[in-house]
């Protein structure tokens, strides 16, 4: 489903590669962490699935297309076949929660009755039902990251990417978030997910992808934060 | 669906940045005005040399001692120079026929004027009325001419002015649309600004790039139609109350400027606004949003 060959990206300017010879192979269906300290790569690894930004060297597969060398026209489309939700939520703030998620399938060419019928469904299992018609800023961040997961999800990608999405939440809430990211897994979709938060890590007892200084130091399935 | 969203986010676009949409069309118009003016101008010296070329004669006024070898000389001359087209010999008699014909309005002038005082002349049309500085150095060296004039000098002078003029408005018309396309890509760059969060999702959700771009591009073209709309009106006032109006003296001398070369401006002026507009637009984009 994933694979990265190889893959070493430097930045323009810096001294050292923010990953360096990096190989990984992510199947259909799994939930794997990317763990390690800031600035080890791991986020870098997010922005390469996305192709926004393209390998130094080393190539990136995403069902079975190369990344790197995929024409820019081409990108949209691919981006489409996933779903991605950030630490710092990215909503719309002068739309409501349904108006968020509907705008992520209107601008790739849904139509408002395709919306209005799928994005009720999916604040639904998110839990939000009855919160459709509230502003971003009239819902707790933990309420705030479920729109986002929602907008993520309700194009039913492939893969799902999370950079960090429990970084500005308490534990409390960032639990709740990890049972729905959980429910999502469980429905066949592949979920990547960068943190640094060793007691989510620890409890969800999932595939582990250890990074430091943008080299894979370890990989184990069920692992732990260590 | 989509086209309804492309329009609504033009007219909200606009609108949020009015003050710099109005300063944007104005530029553009000024503009446009000048560009349109220049193009009726330079068209207007194209009529107008088709239409005076055909008449334009050189005369060779002869001495009043000219004798019959001196005529024939020159005559013969004529016949054979490959720079003539046609020519004709006019008698003294003949001269104050036409003078006569021509200033039968003015009795008192025709009755203080003899025969005798008119010079005789050749009337030569060139087949290349530029070519008049060559007839005119090979003429010259007869004996028994007394001068050889040019309608041609004075026309040149006709259309040196409108030259010049035309060349003004396309100056003009250069600079003030630099500083119209400035304005636009100021614009775009800041509805691109105002408007970063939707895009930034946009992207992220796999928008196609031209939907993420259209809105930006349909507003400077919109702005551009404007502006070019704005310039014809400003022509049809310049043809009402101008060139037919306070005018109206010269341009009988200069042929009429035609109402269809007005209205031709108008899709012109429109295609030029949408073409460059909207490419100055498109390029801004491809270098502030990296789409």
């Amino acid at each position: 489903m994933i694979s990265l060959e190889r893959v070493t990206k430097t930045y323009p300017k810096a001294s050292r590669p923010s990953l360096d010879d990096c190989s990984v192979t992510i199947e259909k269906g799994e939930f794997v962490f990317f763990i390690g300290p800031s600035g080890s790569g791991k986020s870098t690894i997010i922005k390469l699935l996305l192709r926004e930004i393209q390998p130094t060297r080393g190539r990136v597969f995403v069902n079975a297309r190369e990344v790197g060398s995929m024409r820019s026209w081409k990108i949209p489309n691919f981006r489409r076949s996933m779903g991605c939700v950030f630490q710092d939520f990215r909503l719309l703030p002068n739309r409501t929660a349904y108006e968020n998620v509907a705008f992520a399938l209107e601008v790739i060419g849904k139509s408002k009755a395709v919306a209005r019928r799928v994005v009720p469904e999916v604040l639904e299992l998110v839990g939000l039902g009855g919160k459709e018609h509230r502003y971003p800023h009239e819902l707790s961040g933990g309420e705030q990251q479920r729109v986002a997961v929602a907008r993520a999800f309700v194009n039913r990608p492939l893969i799902l990417l999370a950079d960090e999405p429990t970084g500005n939440l308490d534990p409390d809430t960032s639990i709740e978030i990890m049972r729905l990211l959980d429910r999502i897994n469980r429905t066949g979709t592949t979920v990547v997910m960068v943190t640094h938060d060793s007691n989510i890590v620890n409890q969800m007892r999932r595939r582990v992808v250890e990074i430091d200084s943008g080299r894979i130091v370890r990989d184990q399935p069920r692992g732990v934060y260590g | 669906m989509r086209a309804r969203y492309v329009l609504s986010e033009v007219a909200v676009g606009l609108w949020r940045n009015v003050t710099m949409t109005v300063a944007m069309i104005i530029t553009m118009a000024v503009s446009l005005t000048m560009l349109g003016a220049s193009v009726l101008l330079y068209w207007q010296v194209g009529q107008m040399k088709d239409f005076f070329y055909d008449k334009i004669e050189v005369s060779i006024f002869l001495k009043s001692d000219v004798n019959q070898s001196q005529r024939d000389a020159i005559s013969s001359a004529l016949e054979q120079d490959p720079l003539v087209k046609s020519w004709f010999y006019e008698s003294k008699e003949k001269a104050y026929e036409n003078f006569q014909t021509m200033f039968r309005d003015a009795p008192d002038l025709v009755n203080s004027v003899k025969p005798e005082s008119l010079p005789e002349a050749f009337r030569v049309q060139l087949n290349d009325p530029e070519q008049y500085r060559a007839a005119a150095d090979k003429y010259s060296t007869f004996e028994g001419i007394e001068e050889i004039v040019d309608q041609q000098r004075l026309l040149g002078k006709i259309f040196g002015i409108l030259g010049a003029l035309q060349k003004m408005a396309v100056v003009i018309a250069i600079v003030q649309g630099v500083a119209a396309l400035l304005l636009v890509a100021n614009t775009i760059q800041v509805a691109a600004y105002s408007k970063r969060r939707e895009v930034a999702v946009m992207k992220l959700v796999g928008a196609g790039n031209w939907f993420i771009q259209a809105p930006f591009v349909l507003e400077a073209v919109f702005a551009g139609v404007i502006g070019a709309i704005l310039a014809y009106l400003a022509l049809v006032a310049a043809k009402i109350f101008l060139i037919d109006g306070s005018l109206k003296v010269l341009t009988e001398l200069l042929t009429p400027v035609p109402w269809l070369n007005i209205h031709i401006t108008l899709p012109l002026l429109i295609a030029v606004a949408t073409v460059v507009n909207g490419i100055t637009a498109w390029v801004t984009l491809r270098f502030y949003l990296r789409i």
